[in-house]
């Protein structure tokens, strides 16, 4: 345990150093995360005012919030191993993790949280700016609020192992890249990046609510924005747990059968 | 022309090297339609609960994807590969043997580097622009058609000019690809008319990165939205940057050492 902090203490270390190195790249990445929820901001805003000031069950302030509130979500859950993981297998890099008496997957979580601790100032900031420009409303009762951050704590700790789990892949086969693509769309539309999932055709809604994808996403959003009633939001809370025990098996079962395959293909 | 049988000449050499790894073709064409549907499936559900979003029609908009789609295709193919390949080029010092072409280097650098995985986003756009011009029917006459063209060629010009100068300042700067691949994020923005957005985002994407000049002014030009403004402003701006960029690439050669050669 104690040698586990120590590693974690030193991964923040070089995550921050490395940070700073490629300031750009994080800017990039940043812009990134601000333009795509904005962009459906503005779209879903303007259908709204067109069509008398709501759409489905959302009124245009509500779309502001909704889709601030998606940014901040994703900030907190997002991931990046899902591009890093091929590169590691297929130059070898894996190889040196392999040889530490650690699973490789404690290093990524700390980097991501250290990568985290320091974007989340600036998307804080972003978001007071929407906020002023957009006027979102919400009204939450004080239980939401209070449940937000474990739901949200739970789907990082989901979104984490899906993407972890997924980017095994890379074990099998060297074209992540139409997997990820995959990913990313059913994303898009499942977990409500791209709408709230209400304005959906029903039969997607039963399919977003069975697979993990909402309760990645939309659920925490859904909860802070007061659209959730008590027992609502604890169906949620389970179905978030019983995701991560899934998940959690699968990602041990995946990584046994993949480190088996693992060749270090060029090393 | 000369140029061009080089291009040509360029364009068959990406073809031999890249027909080793054919099944590449499936992969690129999945990944394409993909983005295809995710566009047309959003764009289905949004107009599901309007008809017009900004004073842009369903067809209108479908045609402003496919204008995106080809533009992308275009940037893909040619100028995005042709730039990180000079950027690469000065940091490693192989500059030198483009620069001692009898050819013009900036040219050549422009040219020599073609992803011809690219032509897929190319023929998608333009099959979506087909299938949108057709729904729109009569409206679209040879003068739209004319205009299409003519902003198509500025805006694919001063996507040139604008890559151009970032990748020159490699001249200066070790470090630049970044600034391309924040292009590829704000490209995005472009796949909505700019109208749309508010103004200090309308300002950004039309002089700060201009997006704007690649995918929605063409798209206005097809669905009739062009003013004589806005044509003079695209062909002026055309212009301008292609000189200015013209201006970086000499002063830069001319700061140019040759770093490892």
């Amino acid at each position: 345990m104690k040698a586990l902090i120590e590693l974690y203490i030193q991964q923040f270390k070089t995550t921050i150093a490395t940070m700073f190195a490629y300031r750009a790249s994080l800017l990039i990445w940043m812009i990134g995360q601000v333009l795509e929820p904005l962009v459906y901001l503005i779209v879903w805003s303007i259908v709204s005012n067109a069509s008398g000031g709501s759409v489905g069950d959302y009124t245009t302030k509500q779309f502001a919030a909704y889709f601030i509130l998606l940014m901040l979500v994703n900030q907190v859950t997002y991931t990046w191993v899902m591009y890093e993981f091929e590169y590691r297998i297929r130059q070898g890099t894996l190889s040196f993790a392999l040889l530490k008496p650690v699973h490789p997957i404690h290093s990524d979580i700390a980097d991501n949280i250290s990568s985290k601790l320091i974007t989340t100032p600036f998307m804080v900031l972003v978001a007071g700016v929407l906020t002023a420009i957009f006027h979102p409303s919400i009204s939450p009762a004080l239980w939401a609020i209070a449940l937000f951050i474990p739901t949200l704590l739970l789907a990082f700790a989901l979104r984490f192992l899906i993407e972890w789990t997924l980017a095994q892949s890379a074990f099998w086969t060297t074209r992540v890249g139409a997997i990820n693509q995959i990913y990313f769309v059913l994303m898009l539309f499942l977990s409500g990046q791209f709408a709230p999932l209400t304005l959906f055709p029903y039969p997607i809604q039963v399919v977003a609510y069975v697979l993990p994808f909402r309760w990645l996403i939309s659920f925490p959003i859904d909860l802070v924005s007061g659209r959730l009633t008590l027992d609502q939001a604890f169906v949620g809370l389970g179905a978030q747990a019983a995701w991560l025990v899934i998940s959690y098996f699968l990602f041990r079962l995946v990584w046994r059968a993949g480190t088996k395959v693992y060749a270090a293909v060029g090393a | 022309m000369n140029y061009i049988r080089m291009f040509v000449a360029f364009f068959w050499v990406a073809i031999a090297g890249e027909v080793a790894y054919r099944v590449n073709f499936f992969f690129q064409l999945f990944q394409s339609l993909v983005s295809l549907v995710v566009a047309v499936a959003g764009l289905g559900i949004i107009f599901s609960y309007t008809n017009t979003l900004g004073g842009w029609g369903h067809e209108e908009i479908l045609a402003l994807v496919g204008v995106y789609l080809l533009v992308g295709g275009i940037i893909g193919l040619v100028i995005q590969p042709g730039m990180q390949q000079f950027i690469e080029s000065v940091r490693d010092g192989t500059l030198d043997f483009t620069l001692t072409k009898p050819e013009d280097a900036q040219l050549l650098v422009s040219i020599r580097q073609v992803n011809i995985w690219s032509l897929i986003d190319i023929m998608l756009g333009l099959g979506v622009l087909a299938f949108a011009l057709v729904r729109l029917g009569e409206k679209v006459g040879g003068a739209e058609a004319g205009e299409f063209l003519l902003m198509l060629a500025a805006g694919a010009v001063i996507i040139y000019s604008f890559f151009l100068i970032l990748a020159t300042l490699s001249f200066w700067f070790v470090r630049v690809e970044n600034f391309l691949t924040i292009f590829q994020s704000m490209y995005e923005a472009g796949r909505w008319p700019v109208s749309l957005y508010p103004g200090w985002l309308r300002y950004g994407l039309t002089f700060i990165v201009p997006v704007a000049f690649a995918t929605t002014v063409p798209a206005e030009a097809l669905t009739g939205r062009l003013t004589l403004t806005t044509i003079v402003a695209a062909l002026g701006i055309a212009v301008f940057l292609l000189v200015v960029s013209r201006y970086f690439w000499r002063v830069g050669l001319r700061h140019y050492s040759g770093t490892s050669a």
